[in-house]
């Protein structure tokens, strides 16, 4: 088995240098890689493979962090035109990689709308500048993602990104020799890699249309014909990343009726196509994880892009909203300056400005003069419930339960909060609906929930805790709410008293400051409900029988 | 000009590609709503249908798209001794971009005019650029609510109003709103869906003939976009006069009172809420047959139609998934065998 583990470790490294070889011929066809690692030596050897790839002269533009769409895009750069007196024009960074390769360290943390104009681009390989003008952006993106866990690059831009490279864990060494293998035919080549996308269970057409560009970029960059060894390779570097399942060992590849072969490549001397998907299921089945499990794709996970972890992300002043008044400040990133309060602020100034420093014709404006516009959000909260879905809840209840989500689910439909729903059995608590306003996604997760089993409260608490600081990160207010009979039996750690446990998890909550309700399903009056509630900082509501309305009263009366 | 992936070469997709032919050929009906996945070609079809269409005849350089003949332009333009001069553009198709702040969306003040020679000049936003042509947003589940309400407001008036930094405008804003998204990702409000005339629902194709050929097409366009567009001209060239024919009939075109009472009955016995239903079905049936060959309407184009119009207006509750293509089917098929 380590063996494996090694030879699969191996191959991936020197997967990564054909890859960073390939990118330094700048194909931009395929878009750009993204490259999942920390800092380190791996991704340090990644880089300079590349860069040092590269043809002398050729742009290679960093994004900054903190980066927004204005510095991207460019245009009038206000408050240095103000300074000056005349018009300064700052290029966009897109536009300056034009020819090039644009790096993007920290690529989790770019913000939907620059990232949604960096994907624009790649796909138009054009960008309009704030006054409107198109500038040549054609580039090659590498997204250097150092997410953690559920944090991960947007999803707009990494599915515009062919080559998805891990190489957390990987340690420099050799390149492995790859051999070529045979020649192939574009055709049997695209049969072959749709089979394995299926096989894979890639749902997604554009994968199957990087997964060809790059066997074709690896190709040409070689000046050889398309071979084997192209496909493999590009399987490899596009697929299986993208992999939901299993290749299936019963499936044939070739079941499926294939389309008539064209006439001229009859001739060509090569693989049948079936041998072809084959190959490459074999490939592909040497670097997957053994602990992909089968499972739908999560659509979208809102919660992973971008919400930074602990203190990341905290924005003192909302970036997008309604605008509420000014304030004086020298505009940064993402900070609009409010041009007419500006220019009122100066100009009682100017009699005296012009006497100390003659500049006729032009407004003098200084740095104390500058305002921002200050943009509001609404407050938007969060409610997260937690069910305890164990042995010690009768079934009936984990209806009302159910029942009672979802009154909460329609009120928060028109209020624009956000639902998360956490269950907890056995040993484990689980995040079944991640923070969503998607009521067809939480239709779903309710229905699925299973009941029975040991009464973990410690752990679920600690999920939820952590759930609501990530929401806090966010920006929005978080709610928890707790349907228990509050009999804890399990404990996180082995040797720990349940109850105990459960409500050291509890304080932590009352430390982090996070509003919460205890609503106690226990049949009768029991005193570890009020202490749990004690230990929380929640308000304890008995609710004996469990009814969805009287759920949602009190939950409506603690907001 | 970047070559655009011809409309008549986009695989599959067939119900999309109806719904923007019929609104392309009375845009008086309203917008489109695609729902679906990623990556399954509804930006590229939008942008394609604009290439495909007639070109509008506009006052040369006019930012606002105004018709030479009229003279409501804000700014006043190319009115050099008294004549407009008139020039041909292609439609207008405007991306908003998710970051999309407020001032872009609707204009500000010209800063570059404000700070070089201290003149108070309007700079138009996206909705004037989209003025006679389409606004295409994706992920429209995902705005921002303020935005919301003003492709609300403009949508409704047809009229774009700007207060703001010392000035005061106000242009004709009339424009195809065609929304894009994913309802995993969050809920559209109840007010912005039914501004929309027409939803589709497109997914990604599961058959795997169906997936090569997407590919082998959108690897031939990338190899050789010139040549890819001049082998699919002529097919273009033919939906494109389908659709000019189908606005110069559109008029002519009979609705019988028997489809009238069709369509009638079929909203009624599916519970859709107000008259706009109905206003759409008759009106999607009628473009449905201007872009065929039959005169007036009949109960086949009202079949057609009736998801495209009726899908996304028939929740009650806003937790009900029943799936409303089979209630509208079902409906269909009691109400035409009566």
């Amino acid at each position: 088995m380590k063996e494996a583990a090694v030879a699969a470790a191996e191959q991936r490294w020197s997967d990564a240098l054909a890859a960073a070889r390939l990118l330094a011929t700048l194909p931009f066809g395929i878009g750009g890689a993204r490259v999942r690692a920390r800092p380190g030596p791996a991704r340090d050897a990644f880089m300079e493979a590349l860069l040092g790839g590269l043809q002398a002269g050729t742009p290679v533009v960093r994004i900054p962090a903190g980066a927004d769409v204005d510095r991207l895009v460019g245009g009038l750069d206000l408050a240095a035109t103000l300074g000056a007196g005349r018009p300064l024009i700052s290029t966009g960074l897109l536009a300056r990689a034009s020819g090039g390769v644009l790096v993007l360290p920290m690529a989790e943390r770019l913000e939907p709308a620059a990232a949604a104009l960096v994907a624009t681009a790649l796909e138009r390989n054009e960008v309009a500048d704030r006054l409107g003008r198109p500038h040549r952006a054609q580039f090659l993106l590498i997204a250097l993602d150092e997410g953690e866990g559920e944090e991960a690059i947007a999803p707009v831009l990494a599915e515009r990104l062919a080559v998805h490279l891990e190489l957390e864990g990987l340690r420099p060494r050799p390149q492995l020799l790859q051999e070529p293998g045979c020649p192939v035919d574009r055709e049997a080549g695209l049969a072959a890699l749709a089979d394995l996308s299926e096989a894979l269970g890639i749902g997604s057409v554009r994968a199957l249309v990087l997964a060809l560009a790059t066997a074709r970029a690896l190709a040409d960059g070689a000046q050889l014909p398309l071979a084997e060894g192209d496909l493999a390779l590009a399987a490899r570097l596009v697929l299986v990343p993208r992999a939901w399942r299993w290749p299936d060992a019963e499936d044939q590849p070739d079941e499926t009726p294939r389309p008539p072969q064209s006439p001229e490549s009859s001739d060509a001397p090569g693989p049948e196509a079936a041998d072809l998907a084959e190959l490459l299921v074999e490939a592909a089945r040497a670097l997957l994880p053994p602990d992909l499990t089968v499972a739908e794709p999560k659509a979208g996970s809102r919660y992973a892009a971008g919400a930074g972890r602990g203190g990341g992300r905290a924005h003192a002043a909302p970036r997008r909203g309604r605008p509420v008044g000014v304030r004086a400040a020298v505009p940064r990133a993402g900070q609009r300056l409010a041009l007419v309060e500006t220019l009122k602020a100066a100009a009682p100034w100017q009699a005296l400005r012009q006497r100390e420093h003659p500049r006729p014709g032009r407004f003098q404006v200084r740095r104390q003069d500058m305002r921002v516009h200050r943009l509001k959000r609404p407050a938007q909260s969060t409610t997260i419930f937690l069910v305890d879905a164990s042995g010690s809840a009768a079934l009936a209840r984990l209806g009302e339960a159910k029942g009672a989500v979802e009154l909460l689910l329609a009120r928060a439909y028109v209020r624009r909060d956000e639902v998360a729903l956490v269950a907890f059995r056995g040993a484990a608590a689980e995040l079944l609906l991640p923070p969503t306003r998607s009521l067809a996604r939480a239709r779903r997760a309710l229905a699925d929930l299973p009941g029975g089993g040991g009464t973990p409260i410690a752990r679920a608490l600690e999920l939820a805790g952590d759930l609501a600081l990530g929401c806090r990160a966010r920006g929005r207010t978080p709610t928890l709410v707790l349907l228990s009979d509050c009999r804890a039996n399990v404990a996180r750690a082995d040797g720990l008293d349940a109850m105990e446990d459960a409500e050291a998890a509890a304080r932590a909550l009352q430390l982090a400051g996070i509003a919460s309700i205890l609503i106690d399903t226990a049949p009768r009056p029991r005193a570890e409900g009020p202490r749990l509630a004690r230990a929380m900082g929640a308000r304890h509501v008995p609710l004996p029988r469990v009814e969805a309305e009287r759920v949602v009263a009190a939950v409506a009366n603690g907001q | 000009m970047t070559p655009v992936f011809p409309f008549a070469a986009i695989v599959g997709q067939e119900e999309m590609k109806r719904a923007l032919l019929i609104a392309a050929v009375d845009p008086r009906i309203g917008g489109v709503m695609v729902f679906g996945d990623r990556g399954t070609g509804k930006s590229t079809a939008v942008r394609a249908l604009s290439q495909l269409l007639p070109p509008i005849r506009a006052v040369a350089g006019c930012p606002f798209n105004c018709m030479p003949d009229r003279s409501t332009c804000p700014v006043p333009c190319g009115r050099k001794r008294g004549r407009a001069t008139a020039e041909v553009r292609p439609v207008p198709f405007v991306d908003l971009p998710l970051g999309a702040t407020e001032d872009r969306v609707v204009g500000s003040l010209d800063l570059e005019a404000a700070l070089t020679t201290g003149e108070k000049r309007f700079e138009p936003g996206l909705l004037a650029r989209a003025h006679r042509g389409f606004l295409y947003v994706d992920e429209v589940n995902l705005l921002e609510d303020h935005i919301v309400d003003l492709l609300l407001d403009v949508a409704v008036s047809g009229t774009c109003i700007v207060e703001r930094e010392g000035l005061s405008v106000r242009h004709p804003a009339r424009f195809q709103l065609i929304g894009s998204g994913n309802p995993e990702e969050g809920e559209l409000r109840p007010q912005l869906l039914d501004r929309f005339a027409l939803s589709v629902e497109v997914r990604t194709p599961t058959d795997i003939n169906e997936r090569i050929e997407i590919v082998r097409r959108r690897d031939a366009f990338e190899h050789d976009p010139q040549k890819f567009v001049e082998d699919w001209r002529r097919a273009d060239a033919a939906v494109a006069r389908s659709v000019a024919r189908g606005r110069r009939r559109l008029d002519s075109i009979a609705v019988p009172d028997e489809v009238l009472a069709l369509g009638a009955r079929l909203c009624s016995e599916l519970g859709a809420d107000g008259l706009r239903g109905e206003l759409t079905l008759m009106r999607a049936s009628r473009a449905a047959a201007a872009l065929g060959r039959t005169d007036e309407v009949t109960s086949h184009h009202v079949a057609e139609v009736a998801p495209m119009a009726l899908r996304h207006r028939l929740r009650r509750n806003p937790l009900d998934e029943t799936g409303s293509g089979a209630r509208i089917a079902r409906a269909l098929e009691m109400l035409l065998a009566a």
